[in-house]
């Protein structure tokens, strides 16, 4: 731990030098600017490794029939498509824009430990290159869902399962690390002004999405430790035969599964929670009810994991009681939702793609919230189970919601990040392209899953044929509309339109965040002396 | 940055990594607790695992009780496995015994286990076997047909609002299981 120390006092001394000459800065650096490129960049690269076997699967669905690949790849892809956009995409451009924005945020010169802020990128990097290895291995990629539901995955998936199992325990690994360096730096790192309650919303909702993190990535471990000893060491924790119980799995899987799912759309709220109000040109509206409403949806989530599960037969006590706690996730959520509007409501509003963005994620995550109210009604829930429905809800709340905010960021900070302006006017194609695409891509799926569509089939009735069809065709649309999105990236990267931004890039910005009030592009050392003065959101 | 922070930032560190592991464990406590609580709550009907003694009850001739048996294999099992009746009506606190019927498929010796679960589950204490197959694992030579017995008996307190109680048999091929422990 005195190499952490040493590495402090060693900024001390030379804080004006910049980053290490070549590759290796990138392999050992400690900074947090650095090490959140290195996150972005990943993530950029995973969504689209994962955006390519999402079209695989739209290809494969455009008709019925079988076209292009067999079954048991077109089931590796939906497994590893989610695995790789969970664990390679999102989760990874959330933490990347947290080693980015924290400590600029909060007037911290670094992350509170550096090192392991390294270390975690690299077991990232280790464990999702270790789960795509399947894909070139005799018996391919896991195919047998994401969830890794037994028995299934103890017949089925063959030399993939230990690969993923352990591939699972870095991911969980390297999060876990990243949590804990996270709480660490926002509760010992802030500025001394900087009090919890006046920290910016995307700082707040990260601090609970760590702990949620540090809460059920363990429980994620300890579950797949159990398949590969009941696969390889004849436990039965899941076997039937030697007394166990594989309803036991969904149990432990949703414990960890149902949070999961909100440590991608935490963040989301926050950086929608930043860029509302800078375009609004109001202060956030209902500043600490967003907190507590933050605060109460991580706690619900820990109690309402069965609602993944109606149709396994569980008693009327269990299936009312979970229906009635998952509907109350809505209110809290419906708390922000109104926040967010009533932010909007009489400001000075501009429609800068960030904004553009961050109002159809209001939008279109409010169509995606819906849907889980009504799958959150037991009796109807057995209906929309396991079919496109489903499939239709979580890409509402994970694409248009999470994806549509990771861009909207990227266009909100990178002129701050690279001192560079992006192409407005592309920017906005982008997003035009990319919003009527996503709802021909996942809206024609609520009507599949009603219609009765299982999730997870390579080939399906032909009364499915129309709708696969209009979807098939958003989905290829809306994947090439994101390359316009990676030309942006490296165009500004490298120089932009010309344009030199100033300091505050949006108008008045620095008034909402401390960020702002830094020089663009923001130098390799900030906050070597933290701010004297912080922004309140009451301005 | 002052050595003070450095300790605060160590301190919380191990605080956190502690959670963690505490959370691994956490995970494994599920185990038994998803255990007691389906014992409680009867979800998953399951029935007395080990033989009882068979104690005598005041026999209530005024209830008539229907008792539905299935037999199903597991879709590997190469069991052919099936029952005397596929329905009985009984009087609570009466003993009775039904008859199964098993067969392996194969010419390899088989390793098999019974899985038994009532229906509704909050029967399950009111339903009590003296002697049945499922109590320990079965093994099969080549072709073996073997009958099963099963005694069991439905108390007479079980409550008013039970008329039909089903008991399900699935088989487990179990013989590879066996060859690993």
């Amino acid at each position: 731990m005195s190499a952490v120390v040493a590495e402090h006092d060693h900024h001390e001394e030379h804080h004006d030098h910049g980053p290490a000459k070549g590759l290796v800065r990138w392999l050992i650096t400690t900074n947090h600017k650095d090490i959140g490129t290195l996150y972005l960049l990943f993530a950029l690269a995973m969504f689209f490794v994962g955006g390519l076997m999402a079209l695989v699967i739209r290809a494969e669905l455009f008709e019925p029939g079988m076209q292009f690949v067999n079954p048991t790849f077109f089931n590796s892809m939906t497994t590893m498509h989610a695995l790789v956009m969970v664990f390679g995409a999102v989760m990874p451009a959330f933490v990347g824009l947290a080693n980015w924005q924290i400590p600029l945020m909060i007037g911290a010169p670094d992350m509170a430990l550096p090192r392991l802020n390294n270390m975690s990128f690299w077991m990232l990097v280790a464990g999702v290159v270790l789960l795509a290895s399947t894909l070139f291995m005799e018996g391919g990629a896991p195919a047998c869902g994401w969830t890794f539901y037994p028995p299934l995955v103890l017949r089925d998936c063959g030399h993939a399962l230990p690969f993923a199992v352990f591939s699972v325990h870095m991911l969980g690994i390297s999060s876990i690390m990243g949590a804990i360096n996270i709480i660490a730096t926002i509760l010992n790192m802030r500025a001394p002004k900087m009090t919890l309650m006046k920290m910016p919303l995307f700082v707040w909702t990260w601090l609970i999405t760590a702990f949620l993190l540090i809460a059920i990535m363990p429980v994620f471990a300890g579950a797949v430790t159990m398949l590969l000893t009941d696969k390889f060491f004849a436990t039965s924790f899941f076997d039937a035969a030697g007394g166990g119980d594989p309803v036991l799995y969904q149990h432990i899987f949703w414990f960890f599964g149902h949070p999961e799912v909100y440590v991608m759309i935490l963040p989301t709220f926050g950086v929608a929670s930043t860029i509302i109000p800078v375009f609004a040109r109001k202060p956030l509206f209902g500043y600490s009810s967003m907190v507590y409403a933050t605060a109460s949806i991580a706690f619900l989530s820990f109690i309402v994991w069965a609602h993944h599960m109606f149709t396994v037969g569980m008693p009327m006590a269990g299936e009312l009681y979970f229906m009635y706690a998952t509907m109350l996730i809505a209110i809290p959520t419906g708390v922000k939702v109104f926040n967010w509007t009533a932010t909007m409501w009489k400001g000075a509003m501009t429609f800068e793609a960030p904004m553009l963005f961050s109002i159809c994620f209001v939008v279109l995550f409010t169509i995606g919230g819906l849907t889980g109210l009504m799958m959150a009604v037991a009796p109807t829930d057995f209906q929309y189970h396991d079919t496109y429905f489903i499939v239709a809800h979580f890409h509402y709340t994970l694409v248009p919601a999470s994806i549509f905010i990771l861009m909207a960021a990227g266009y909100f900070w990178l002129p701050k990040w690279t001192g560079n302006m992006y192409d407005e006017r592309l920017a906005r194609f982008h997003f035009w392209m990319s919003a009527i695409s996503v709802n021909i891509l996942f809206f024609p799926q609520h009507f599949l899953g009603l219609a009765g569509m299982p999730r997870r089939i390579p080939d399906y009735a032909v009364q499915f044929a129309d709708w696969n069809m209009v979807s098939s065709i958003g989905a290829f649309i809306f994947g090439f509309s994101q390359l316009i999105f990676l030309y942006i990236v490296i165009k500004t990267i490298k120089g932009g339109t010309g344009e030199k931004v100033t300091d505050e890039v949006w108008e008045d910005a620095s008034k909402h965040s401390l960020e702002w009030t830094l020089p663009s592009p923001t130098p390799y050392h900030t906050w070597s002396t933290p701010p004297t003065e912080v922004p309140s959101e009451h301005f | 940055m002052t050595e003070n922070r450095e300790q605060k930032n160590i301190r919380l560190l191990k605080i956190l990594v502690l959670v963690g592991v505490v959370m691994f464990g956490f995970g494994y406590a599920l185990v038994p607790l998803y255990d007691v609580l389906c014992d409680i709550t009867g979800i998953n009907g399951k029935t007395n695992a080990e033989a009882v003694k068979e104690e005598l009850y005041q026999v209530d001739n005024s209830r008539e009780i229907r008792v539905e048996f299935l037999t199903t294999v597991n879709e590997l099992t190469p069991l052919l496995f099936s029952v005397q009746t596929n329905s009985m009506k009984v009087h609570p606190g009466q003993y009775y015994t039904v008859n199964f019927y098993a067969e392996n498929k194969t010419d390899k010796p088989l390793v098999v286990r019974a899985i038994d679960s009532v229906s509704p589950g909050l029967t399950k204490d009111f339903f009590k076997k003296t002697v049945c197959f499922c109590f320990s694992q079965q093994t099969f030579k080549p072709h073996e047909r073997k009958t099963m017995p099963v005694r069991f008996v439905v108390t007479p307190d079980l409550p008013k609002q039970f008329k039909t109680i089903t008991l399900s048999y699935t088989f487990f091929d179990n013989t590879e299981q066996s060859v690993k422990k």
